[in-house]
């Protein structure tokens, strides 16, 4: 039985299982759900003008900013249709809130109050306002488990953005900390990177802010660097989440010819370090086959002539 | 005398339900670390109770739930709670007739040989557990026993279950 859970074998199993906890579940939560509506409702006409007003000036700023993006996306879109690769465009998402339960305390798990019904799948990746939270573990039918990125037995693919070095970044079991394992002491990285998704594991989409890098101790004697980031997500504090679902714009195509160079990916000198390590990590992360990260074979876009013009 | 068994079966399952509830309110994070079982709490009085009502399979069962509910791997507890009410049965001819505090020593060995099944499972799926905390919830699981007992006394008398 325990044994069992190691594959992904019982998922069914534990869909049912956990639909026929949930009134537990609802239970619990059913008191804060009332105090949150109470003090919604009996909020003072003043407060809640204020809040508008507030809003309505951030929103300003989200649509001012949201037009410089929505043109540089488009002009990100056509340049990788230049270089043929596969690029997320649609991401749907569906807000999601927290359910204050004290799950498991060996684990970092959340529990948010969306389900299959809502469309939520095992490993949909899961954001915040600020950053990447996690992955959904096991579903429900309104209600879903999310994993966070600091369990122990958690693994994203991420990137730093200054120059494109890419790597996995691993659940430490404290909510501040993030380790990257499989940095050898002379990767490019320090204090103050930022780390994004980089859309390798094939679960999170490309270009979500995960973390920066607080703290790089390169130790001689020592194969690799010790490097510890901070998740930007607030973990512990967001109660609202996102569920995110990507639609892959052009399925990568497995008979395509070997790759050449990743065309999206050019830099040769932080290319062989990350292949290098990578089959090496894998056994670290059995529990979890989103953290294995393949080396580049089949990952690379096509390479080839335009066959799509635009996306 | 059906209907009466139908009850007691009731009111077991009731009694299991609040336990998971306690099982997963949110608590301070200080109170968090002495979080009691309080589902092998009342697995361990209605195995005493009862014996020939609640037993392994039972508490296999209510394990499985407990673990549904906390998102945890499917089945460790559910061992935990198997074995437990696997000692309790031996046990209890023995320790029903103990006083109260003598029951509530009993009650941390059989908590700590939750724990340590815990630990143990933890441990063969590479998941290391706090351990400086470890031996909280059956010292707390231990003060509660007396007042649980009488509390779930007076709830078997009242309902006759048998």
């Amino acid at each position: 039985m325990t044994l069992d859970h190691r594959d992904r074998l019982t998922e069914p199993v534990r869909e049912a299982v956990h639909t026929a906890v949930s009134p537990v579940h609802f239970t619990v939560n059913l008191p804060f759900e009332i105090s949150d509506y109470l003090s919604e409702t009996l909020a003072t006409r003043r407060a809640l003008q204020q809040e508008n007003s507030r809003l309505r000036d951030q929103q300003l700023l989200n649509a001012a900013r949201l037009q410089r993006l929505d043109e540089l996306e488009r002009e990100n879109i056509r340049l990788q249709g230049l270089l043929d690769s596969s690029y997320e465009v649609e991401e749907s998402v569906v807000i999601a809130e927290l359910m204050r339960l004290d799950l498991n305390p060996h684990r970092h798990v959340i529990q948010l109050d969306k389900g299959s019904r809502d469309g939520a799948f095992a490993g949909q990746p899961v954001l915040d306002a600020h950053g990447v939270v996690g992955q959904v573990d096991t579903v429900g039918r309104g209600t879903s488990v999310v994993r966070l990125l600091t369990d122990p037995s958690h693994g994203i693919a991420v990137q730093v953005t200054r120059n494109g070095l890419r790597t996995v970044a691993m659940g430490s079991g404290n909510l501040r900390k993030l380790e990257l394992p499989h940095l050898p002491n002379n990767a490019d990285i320090e204090v103050g990177d930022r780390l994004v998704t980089s859309g390798l594991d094939d679960r999170f989409p490309r270009g979500y802010p995960v973390a920066e890098v607080t703290e790089v101790r390169r130790e001689p004697g020592l194969p690799f660097a010790r490097v510890i980031a901070r998740p930007y997500a607030e973990l512990d504090r967001s109660r609202e989440m996102l569920l995110v679902r990507t639609t892959r714009e052009q399925a990568e195509d497995p008979e395509l010819p070997a790759p050449q160079l990743p065309a999206e990916q050019p830099p040769e000198d932080t290319v062989p370090p990350a292949e290098g390590l990578l089959p090496g990590m894998t056994p670290q992360d059995r529990g979890t086959p989103d953290t294995s990260e393949q080396p580049d074979a089949g990952r690379a876009p096509p390479a080839g002539g335009a066959t799509e013009g635009q996306p | 005398m059906s209907e009466l068994a139908g009850r007691g079966r009731l009111v077991i399952v009731v009694t299991i339900l609040v336990a998971y509830v306690l099982v997963i309110l949110p608590l301070p994070a200080w109170a968090q670390l002495a979080r009691p079982e309080w589902v092998a709490l009342v697995i361990i009085y209605w195995c005493m109770a009862v014996p020939q009502r609640v037993g392994v399979g039972v508490a296999w069962l209510a394990g499985l739930g407990q673990d549904a509910l906390q998102a945890g791997l499917l089945g460790q507890q559910a061992l935990a709670f198997a074995l437990l009410a696997f000692v309790v049965l031996k046990l209890h001819q023995r320790v029903r007739v103990y006083p109260l505090g003598q029951q509530a020593l009993i009650v941390l060995a059989l908590l700590s040989l939750v724990t340590l099944v815990q630990i143990w499972t933890n441990g063969l799926i590479d998941r290391p557990m706090s351990i400086h905390s470890y031996w909280l919830p059956p010292l707390a699981g231990m003060l509660l026993w007396p007042w649980l007992v009488v509390l779930l006394r007076a709830v078997r008398r009242y309902y006759g279950v048998r």
